[in-house]
């Protein structure tokens, strides 16, 4: 049994959006750290997670997420997410991440005031 | 028929090996649908379910490497909750000297893990860990 996550990446500018598909575990997380480590690298200071292909992640995928929040907090950047399930956005904030990064209903409305 | 009687009762025997925890989330998902629970339930059961084997495959270092997970429909005539009870015969904890992780601490530190009893009970109606010796027995459940 393999689940594999996909991404797609959209560069725009200072913003980049990196859209997922599939179950967040701990090689997802890696991987969506390493996308996320290229953008930074790039210059993007703001990165929007759009989970609405991601039905199911696992705490320790989670735990991967938290070490990007650290590196945009570095570069006093920023990392939203959006489209997230109900149960996906519950755990967020069982954990505390709603206080270090923004959470966004819809990709419009994450792009709208990352781009103010 | 009495109150808490098995309505539908399902066991299964996992290996402890990568994404098997997504095995037992189906098999959640399957119960709580028999439920009728709402689809925000059904996604925190089969996420509790997902955190508590990952928990046992990381942590309990069961010789067997199995966990094994038994799923309860309770009710009287119409189901009323869902119990799961997920058992291995690893090395044991203790639950009261598990800290609880906190975001503020975790940013910067070396070990971001650890959520995964926080996320549980966060997600359940109302979870029991029983452990010791011979292995870990988290029994959790949530009403429809």
């Amino acid at each position: 049994m393999s689940e594999t996550l996909k991404l797609t990446v959209d560069r725009q500018d200072r913003l980049a959006v990196i859209y997922t598909e599939g179950y967040i575990n701990n090689q997802g997380g890696e991987e969506i750290a390493r996308a996320a480590d290229e953008l930074i690298g790039a210059g993007h200071k703001a990165l929007v997670l759009n989970l609405h292909g991601t039905k199911l992640v696992n705490s320790i995928g989670i735990s991967i997420l938290i070490e990007i929040i650290e590196k945009m907090l570095e570069i006093d950047g920023t990392l939203a997410f959006c489209c997230l399930t109900p149960t996906i956005e519950k755990t967020f904030h069982i954990m505390g991440l709603a206080q270090y990064a923004r959470i966004f209903k819809d990709l419009d409305e994450a792009v709208g005031a990352l781009t103010d | 028929m009495a109150s808490d009687a098995i309505l539908r009762e399902v066991s299964l025997v996992l290996p402890m090996v990568p994404d098997m925890e997504i095995a037992a989330g189906k098999t959640a998902t399957a119960l709580a649908e028999f439920m009728e629970m709402s689809s925000d339930k059904i996604d925190e059961v089969r996420m509790a379910v997902v955190e508590a084997c990952i928990n046992s495959f990381e942590h309990s270092h069961a010789a067997d490497h199995k966990v094994h997970l038994n799923f309860a429909v309770l009710g009287s005539e119409e189901p009323e909750k869902l119990e799961i009870t997920i058992r291995d015969s690893g090395v044991g904890f203790s639950p009261d000297d598990v800290e609880e992780p906190r975001i503020e601490e975790k940013l910067w530190a070396a070990r971001k893990r650890g959520w995964g009893l926080k996320i549980i009970r966060g997600l359940m109606d109302e979870v029991e860990i029983h452990s010791g010796r011979n292995g870990t027995t988290v029994v959790m459940r949530k009403l429809r």
